[in-house]
């Protein structure tokens, strides 16, 4: 849809609105007689369409695909709900495993893409890296180019990890974006920066928090925020220290 | 997908991200351009974004993961000295640094 800069009223670009402004037509609310009612504030089109070139050729391809039996209906839904079905628990769940098991975080920091395979999450042919925090590093994941994350894994990203603030500031100055996220880093501290560029997919393993000896993989992982595993949080905390 | 050819670098090894920019999609940060870092990963083999125009990217071209210093990536840069950047570049888009 391009942009109709003679629309009326500001209305939505596209939008067919076929009413007559002075008379007759039933917005379905008590609107003033006099006519001086704001349509920005009272009106929403039945109908939202397409409102880019690029979505309206998604919507196209779509139908392409679905018309020539490059796949079906039921398996794009089935897709979109195993996708939907990703969280940030399952990089907890993997986080606890590696605090818990020695070897397990070997084989997760050398080949994460083969290692999550042992929890039964498979990302390939994506290569799945997992960066490690320590008291003297710092990890923190971008996309500078789009918005790359490790969707299938984690889930949809935060609306922040795609915003051209983030995306433009975290590399440039990523101590202040930290600050600003609460992370307050000594200068003895590497910060690094990981930008998703092509083929990989990053989560960072954050420091297992102190005085959580005795807990078990399960309470561990509950620790774990999405945040932490983006490396715009660096200190857990255990959700009742008075328990331990 | 892997090892169809032999890396051309090595981890440890210095090189230039190629400062080119082809008038079509690539994946190389316009602030990369030009940089030297240092050879972190040999990942595998991946369709390169350009010949995915084409196609299906093919043939694949090996992956790296590039480290540069970010004093040296950004003019008055106020972290620490330090502090680096880690990205992925493909080999095409590597030239040796003696």
């Amino acid at each position: 849809m391009t942009s109709d800069p003679s629309a009326p009223h500001g209305h939505e670009p596209g939008h067919a609105h076929g009413h007559d402004h002075g008379h007759g037509h039933d917005h379905g609310h008590g609107h003033d007689e006099g006519h001086g009612h704001d349509h920005a504030r009272t009106f929403q089109p039945d109908l939202s369409e397409p409102t880019s070139d690029a979505a309206l050729i998604g919507v196209a391809l779509r139908r392409l695909l679905l018309e020539r039996g490059l796949y079906t209906a039921e398996e794009e839904r089935a897709t979109i709900q195993r996708m939907a079905g990703a969280n940030p628990g399952n990089g907890a769940r993997i986080a606890a495993r590696a605090w818990s098991d020695p070897a397990f975080r070997e084989r997760l920091l050398a080949d994460g893409a083969e290692a999550i395979k042992e929890l039964g999450y498979d990302l390939s042919p994506l290569e799945f890296t997992v960066l490690e925090n320590d008291e003297r590093l710092h990890n923190v994941v971008v996309c500078t180019l789009c918005s790359c994350y490790p969707r299938a894994l984690l889930g949809q990203s935060p609306a922040w990890y795609k915003s051209k603030n983030y995306r433009a500031r975290i590399v440039r100055e990523p101590r202040t974006v930290l600050a600003e996220f609460g992370v307050a880093l000594p200068d003895s501290v590497e910060v690094r920066v990981h930008d998703s560029t092509a083929e990989l997919r990053y989560m960072v393993l954050p420091q297992r928090p102190p005085g959580t000896e005795s807990l078990d993989e399960a309470a561990l992982a509950a620790l774990v925020t999405r945040d932490s595993l983006i490396g715009t949080q660096r200190d857990l905390t255990p959700k009742d220290p008075a328990a331990h | 997908m892997k090892t169809q050819g032999e890396p051309r670098y090595a981890v440890g090894q210095s090189v230039r991200i190629a400062p080119r920019t082809p008038p079509v999609h690539h994946r190389v940060p316009s602030y990369a351009k030009g940089r030297v870092g240092r050879i972190v990963r040999v990942c595998s083999e991946h369709g390169l974004p350009e010949a995915y125009i084409r196609g299906d990217g093919r043939p694949f071209r090996r992956l790296y993961r590039v480290r540069l210093a970010q004093e040296q990536l950004w003019e008055g840069y106020a972290g620490q000295p330090g502090d680096t950047l880690d990205l992925e570049i493909f080999e095409p888009w590597l030239e040796p640094v003696e």
